[in-house]
């Protein structure tokens, strides 16, 4: 099911040239190697094969990084901690293929940029190129703002692999392809964002990389800028060549990409339609669940010795910090969690939804008309919302080994955000007698896209009232 | 636009596991010391240098001056302390050209390696970011300390002139000899940034050797006055340095015939195998370390 006027749907037949059209060219430049049907690319192999590879990097917990650490303690073994970055992680890219590699922070998805660019060497499996490959992690890899765009390009045009003659021959071709002509002799610092981003990828498609990695910090920048960069990418994907996108900007992945592999924790979750990974990537992103299958694969692994840190944030519905729980322990809070309109127990919740908040309570004393309460805080700590039973009629007796459930549904109109709950158990007699109170015991992330800066978000309606004469309606005279 | 899916123009993705592995060439492997291409590796080091050059004289008006400054301020210092208070070059035939000839020289070795101590640090934005071979990095630093070289030598050959030195065809020796300089500073540039990555007290550590060997390798006081104070043995012990061997050959070559070849300060000839061998060492040990290394200068930088 493909929406009407989707880029992928109006997107015009594959030229297999290098240049746009129109484009006026005076140096020929040998054209990549021609597949004249899509059938017939099964014919040619595939543009990139990754087959198994791993990669660990050994960070030392004690830094010694001088002579006289060694030599004071030579049998020492410095404190290695194992971090795997990527774990067997298998797939291939076909010639002409727009590729996404997309994953959280931390999933390794820069890890396997920088092996495939030959930055880094893999401790295991092996990477097959079939083309030139041409790395783009940042835009223009040395470019130095002092220098001329002569410099600039011989300089990045070598570092990409073109020999220095090839290099000085294209000159005039990658100025004219980036429409610099006139600017030539001008240094680059004195470039405008947009000329800099043609220059860059000037250089990229005119070294005839018939394989482009890219990186994501492509990304950065103003809307215009990323704008700019994406019209780039348009003009690569129509070239022919094989693009690799590595990103977590899902709308790049679903306007550009022709398939796209999703990274968690250093292992391939998933490989298909850039649709569906784009979804998975986003479940990855707000519920533990997922994270927690790739994990218990992972902990599945026999080879792999690592217990591995969580990355990023806790999960949500972990206990984050109970270090100030606090209470005479008379009864005790043993369990608290959020539940969706239907009663299911989850960590994330839609804007909008009914939401109901509850704990499970175990009483070791008899203790009568006690009070339930559950807050609600902003990840920067202001109580949102402190739901209680304080107006409430008493509660009556709970008697000692008792164990109940304490339930507060809302409508919630909470804006899209993590929020901390601190449930709490106390009395309210001659003076405040906490039972027990447990700050941020859990979280909550509600998703969704509503745009505001407030916490709250409730329905609401505006309305401009009839221009009139009336003075009342005016500003007080 | 159009509303219709066109035909899917994009190659259906194969089977993973139907790809024949042995179709499809070597394996890809990591950063590599030299690259596919000894001459690319060559034209990328060139280019690093000359845009260095560039920059350096970028802004300044007086660039030229200014990069002689530093030497000849060190030159004017020390002539007068020699000539002057210790009057120890007096002895020496044109002792002023010799003891800037020595300057220029150790300043070009100094420089070249020196510098190559931190060049992949100083290069860092571009070691993490592409493969390229790591080689070009030391051998961009020897080249721009080359260049350098070239700018100063034109006082010593005004200085050789106002002092009424002869010109002779034995100046074209300065080349060759440059050149067993550069591979010596070649050498000890590949271990020195090899090993700073890991070691990052290479530098302190160079920096006393420089300075030692600026006093110890015969810059100030020429062989022949250390003969006249010591006798051979010391000034044959000199010998087997390679620095001292090559300075001692230019200036027999550049100054005047009065100052003794590289030979005869020696002794004998196998004495000279010394140094010759200490350099190819040299030039073995760091390549050999410098390949070994290269692969995984980016992640432990």
């Amino acid at each position: 099911m493909t929406a009407p006027g989707r880029t992928r749907g109006a997107r015009g037949p594959r030229r297999r040239t290098l240049y746009p059209v129109g484009s006026r060219m005076t140096v020929p430049v040998p054209p990549a190697p021609a597949a004249p049907a899509p059938s017939a690319a099964v014919d040619r192999p595939p543009a990139i094969v990754v087959d198994g590879i791993s990669k660990t990097f050994r960070i030392p917990t004690e830094q010694a990084h001088t002579l006289k650490e060694r030599a004071l303690h030579p049998f020492r073994r410095s404190k290695v901690r194992q971090m795997r970055s990527l774990r067997h992680v298998s797939f291939h890219v076909e010639p002409g293929e727009f590729f996404g590699v997309v994953g959280r922070n931390g999933s390794g998805k820069s890890t396997m940029l920088k092996t495939l660019a030959g930055i880094y060497g893999v401790d295991d499996g092996r990477i097959f190129v079939n083309g030139r490959m041409s790395t783009f992690i940042e835009l223009g890899v040395g470019f130095n703002p002092d220098l001329a765009a002569f410099d600039n390009v011989m300089l990045n045009a070598q570092m990409l692999g073109l020999g220095r003659a090839e290099a000085r021959r294209r000159f005039d071709a990658i100025l004219e392809f980036a429409e610099l002509q006139d600017f030539a002799d001008l240094k680059i610092k004195n470039y405008s964002s947009g000329m800099l981003v043609r220059l860059a990828f000037a250089v990229m498609i005119q070294v005839d990389a018939e394989i482009l990695l890219i990186d994501e910090v492509l990304a950065v920048g103003d809307a215009a800028f990323q704008q700019k960069c994406f019209d780039e990418f348009e003009r690569i994907r129509e070239s022919g060549a094989t693009v690799i996108l590595v990103t977590h900007d899902m709308t790049a992945v679903k306007r550009f990409c022709d398939r796209a592999l999703l990274l968690e924790r250093g292992t391939v979750v998933a490989i298909g339609d850039p649709e569906e990974i784009g979804d998975r990537y986003l479940d990855m992103n707000f519920s533990s669940d997922a994270r927690q299958e790739v994990a218990a694969e992972i902990a599945a692994d026999t080879d792999d010795a690592e217990d591995a840190p969580a990355l990023g944030g806790p999960a949500p519905g972990t206990i984050i910090d109970d270090t100030d729980r606090h209470g005479s322990g008379r009864a005790e809070i043993v369990d608290s969690w959020v539940e969706d309109g239907s009663g299911r127990r989850v960590e994330h919740l839609p804007f909008g939804s009914p939401c109901t908040l509850a704990m499970r309570v175990t009483f070791h004393d008899t203790i009568e008309d006690p009070l339930f309460g559950i807050s609600v805080l902003t990840d920067q700590g202001v109580t949102v919302f402190e739901p209680n039973n304080l107006d409430l009629p008493p509660m009556g007796r709970f008697a000692a080994g008792e164990t109940r459930e304490v339930r507060i549904a809302f409508a919630s109109y909470l804006a899209p955000g993590r929020y901390h709950l601190t449930p709490a158990l106390c009395r309210d007699e001659a003076a405040l007698e906490w039972f027990d109170r447990r700050p941020k015991m859990h979280s909550l992330l509600v998703t969704g896209t509503v745009k505001t800066l407030g916490t709250m978000h409730p329905p609401f309606t505006l309305t401009v009232d009839e221009a009139t004469d009336d003075a009342t309606t005016g500003p007080a005279a | 636009m159009s509303t219709v899916e066109t035909v899917p123009e994009r190659p259906e993705a194969r089977d993973f596991d139907a790809i024949d592995r042995d179709a499809l060439g070597a394996p890809i492997k990591g950063p590599s010391a030299m690259g596919h291409d000894p001459r690319r590796m060559l034209g990328l080091a060139w280019t690093m240098a000359t845009s260095d050059f560039k920059l350096k004289f970028y802004g300044s008006a007086l660039g030229y001056f200014w990069q002689l400054a530093r030497p000849m301020m060190l030159f004017g210092v020390l002539l007068l302390v020699f000539t002057v208070v210790v009057r120890l070059g007096n002895d020496i035939e044109l002792y002023a050209p010799t003891l800037l000839l020595g300057i220029v020289l150790f300043t070009f070795f100094g420089e070249a390696t020196g510098g190559a101590v931190s060049a992949m640090l100083d290069r860092e934005n571009l070691v993490r970011k592409i493969d390229f071979p790591r080689m070009a990095v030391p051998l961009a630093v020897v080249i721009t300390a080359l260049f350098n070289l070239a700018l100063n030598m034109v006082p010593v050959i005004v200085t050789l002139f106002i002092m009424g030195a002869d010109v002779r065809w034995t100046w074209l020796e300065i080349f060759p000899l440059i050149a067993a300089l550069a591979v010596l500073a070649i050498a000890v540039a590949m271990i020195l940034s090899a090993a700073y990555v890991r070691f990052r007290d290479v530098r302190p550590i160079w920096d006393v050797f420089l300075q030692a060997m600026f006093y110890a390798s015969g810059v100030l006081v020429p062989v022949q006055a250390i003969q006249a104070e010591f006798g051979d043995r010391i000034e044959r012990i000199m010998m087997m340095f390679p620095f001292s061997t090559i300075l001692q050959q230019a200036r027999h070559a550049m100054i005047a015939p009065s100052h003794p070849t590289a030979l005869d300060s020696a002794g004998a000839w196998w004495v000279l195998v010394i140094p010759v061998a200490i350099t190819l060492g040299l030039l073995a040990v760091g390549f050999w370390y410098f390949n070994r290394e290269a692969p995984r200068i980016a992640e432990r930088l």
